[in-house]
């Protein structure tokens, strides 16, 4: 970061703290920006680039919703915003230091620890959280060097959520499918190889229970090399017959996984959805081989293969200096503002799924953002003089602290250069996965 | 594809939609808000909060309503961007009812 970036003109409004550069970062930070109340946002992020799971949570093949990051960079060019990268809040700077030199801090800092689920056999090699897989196909440094073992035959994930049809999806697709989206080089090499053919997406619950939504249930219509298909054993007709007809979403997933069930199957590649399976242990000599679930019966079923993907929920990473809710996983909030027990801690916030736990699309990230937002205009006016010491002397002092801060327009050369990447590859980016190469395209 | 605002929210319009819109691809005029479709990114977001499920995906729409996609592409192009809540019409709460939502 040069010292201009550093430089702020126009201090004489409120300093409020943005922490994480998600979707809820950003709308909170649009909803502080827009509100007439004079407000100039740092929104910290550890990484050098920004959009959170934007970037590293959405699927490379479903490019339509990463164009929210135009409404992002808009953000972005209001004036009062400065994006603070490769700073991590609670190992480079601490939430109380924060707390001194912002009139209010807020935590946008998503649910990055996947849950698990508590059975025997989960450390196994070739059992791992969706998540990991997830942040490996789409380039996250910390992720970069997973291994995930796709010469075997079977896979299977367990959940029936949206992140599990993601990490099934991208399973069942050919590289060919892969290849023009912005899938991280080292995943799309691996998946290109992958010699697995038999995919199952296993849950607790009976068909019209499932989590996901129609919309990603959709996308397995069309695969190139795989069928999807229905145990029948898991359904009764009725499984496919909503109990509220009124409910265009849950009767067009029962239409779909209706369809699925009467499908001929000629691909050399199967994804079945298994229902009403109850994982209790993960087996194997030395690794993953078999999985034994409890059906509703509580007969048991093996189900045989080498890698496990659990896809059983997130929660939010405590953060020393804030409460922590265990019970929900979440910073400990009352709507948005920080609390411990009973009593509001001033001047601490938390919006996105930090607040709420990690449910919702991006749009319900920016009602949610702009919620909390609102909590922080309502409270500011008592805040004013509170805070004892000036927010550009720390950044001034984080800039010493860290190996290299990054401003917004760092991040457009590093943006540039991976769409530069990307070009003669046909895809529209291809992105830096180490510190050092982002790093670099920083600085070149 | 796209989402698109179909006739329940003409007499309503509750605008609970704009809220979530992480793109603010809502228009509006004084009947209801229109979706435009270059615009909107397929999120979703705005579907559960519509109070009088007006809104869905376009491939999903009757054949009696698919005339709803053109409806909010031309409108969409014709009248402002709508980027915060308006209260909702005169009216709006009985016809939630009478629509049995």
């Amino acid at each position: 970061m040069t010292k201009s970036d550093l430089d702020r003109a126009d201090v004489d409004g409120f300093r409020v703290a943005v922490i994480g550069s998600g979707p809820s970062g950003f709308y909170a930070t649009e909803a502080l920006l827009r509100s007439g109340t004079p407000t100039a946002v740092d929104m910290f992020e550890q990484l050098p680039v920004p959009y959170g799971l934007v970037r590293f949570g959405v699927a490379p093949d479903h490019p339509k919703l990463k164009l929210v990051t135009t409404a992002f960079d808009r953000i972005a060019k209001a004036p009062g915003f400065r994006f603070v990268g490769g700073v991590a809040v609670g190992r480079d700077v601490s939430i109380d230091e924060l707390r001194d030199c912002y009139d209010a801090v807020v935590l946008a800092t998503g649910a990055d620890i996947s849950r698990s689920l508590g059975i025997p056999g989960e450390g196994l090699p070739g059992s791992h959280h969706a998540g990991d897989f997830v942040a490996w196909y789409n380039g996250h440094p910390d992720y970069r060097d997973c291994h995930f073992d796709l010469g075997c035959g079977a896979a299977t994930v367990i959940g029936h959520g949206n992140v599990a049809l993601d990490v099934a999806r991208i399973l069942a697709k050919t590289g060919d499918e892969l290849r023009r989206t912005d899938i991280a080089a080292h995943a799309l090499e691996a998946l290109a190889e992958s010699r697995i053919r038999e995919i199952r997406v296993v849950g607790r619950g009976r068909p019209p229970q499932a989590k996901f939504s129609a919309k990603e249930l959709r996308d397995f219509l069309d695969l190139a090399t795989c069928d999807t298909t229905i145990d029948s054993r898991d359904v009764v007709p009725d499984d496919f017959t909503p109990d509220n007809p009124q409910d265009p979403e849950l009767t067009e997933k029962l239409a779909l996984l209706r369809t699925f069930s009467q499908q001929a199957l000629t691909k050399p590649r199967r994804c079945t959805f298994r229902f009403g399976l109850s994982p209790f242990a993960i087996r194997g000599q030395g690794r993953v081989e078999t999985i034994d679930f409890a059906q509703p019966s509580s007969a048991v079923e093996n189900i045989d293969c080498g890698l496990v993907f659990r896809s059983v929920g997130r929660r939010t990473a405590p953060l020393a200096g804030v409460p922590y809710d265990e019970l929900r996983g979440v910073h400990a909030n009352i709507e948005g503002r920080v609390t411990k027990g009973s009593t509001v801690i001033a001047g601490l916030y938390v919006c996105g799924w930090s607040k709420r736990g990690p449910s919702g699309t991006i749009g319900t990230n920016r009602g949610c953002g702009m919620a909390t937002a609102a909590a922080v205009l309502a409270d500011l006016p008592a805040r004013m003089g509170q805070r004892s010491r000036d927010p550009d002397a720390l950044l001034a002092r984080l800039d010493t602290r860290v190996a290299r801060m990054v401003s917004y327009r760092d991040w457009a050369a590093i943006d540039a250069a991976e769409k530069r990447r990307g070009a003669p590859l046909g895809k529209p980016r291809e992105k830096f996965v180490s510190l050092p190469d982002m790093l670099a395209a920083a600085d070149a | 594809m796209a989402y698109v605002v179909t006739d329940n929210c003409r007499g309503c319009r509750y605008t609970e939609c704009v809220t979530v819109c992480p793109v603010e691809c809502f228009h509006v005029d004084e009947k209801m808000t229109y979706i435009d479709p270059e615009n909107c990114i397929d999120c979703g977001g705005c579907v559960p909060v519509c109070p009088v499920g007006a809104i869905e995906p376009d491939y999903r729409l009757a054949a009696d309503k698919k005339f709803w996609i053109d409806v909010n592409r031309k409108r969409a192009a014709e009248t402002p961007v709508l980027t915060a809540r308006l209260p909702p019409l005169p009216g709006a709460d009985a016809r939630r009812q009478e629509l049995g939502r």
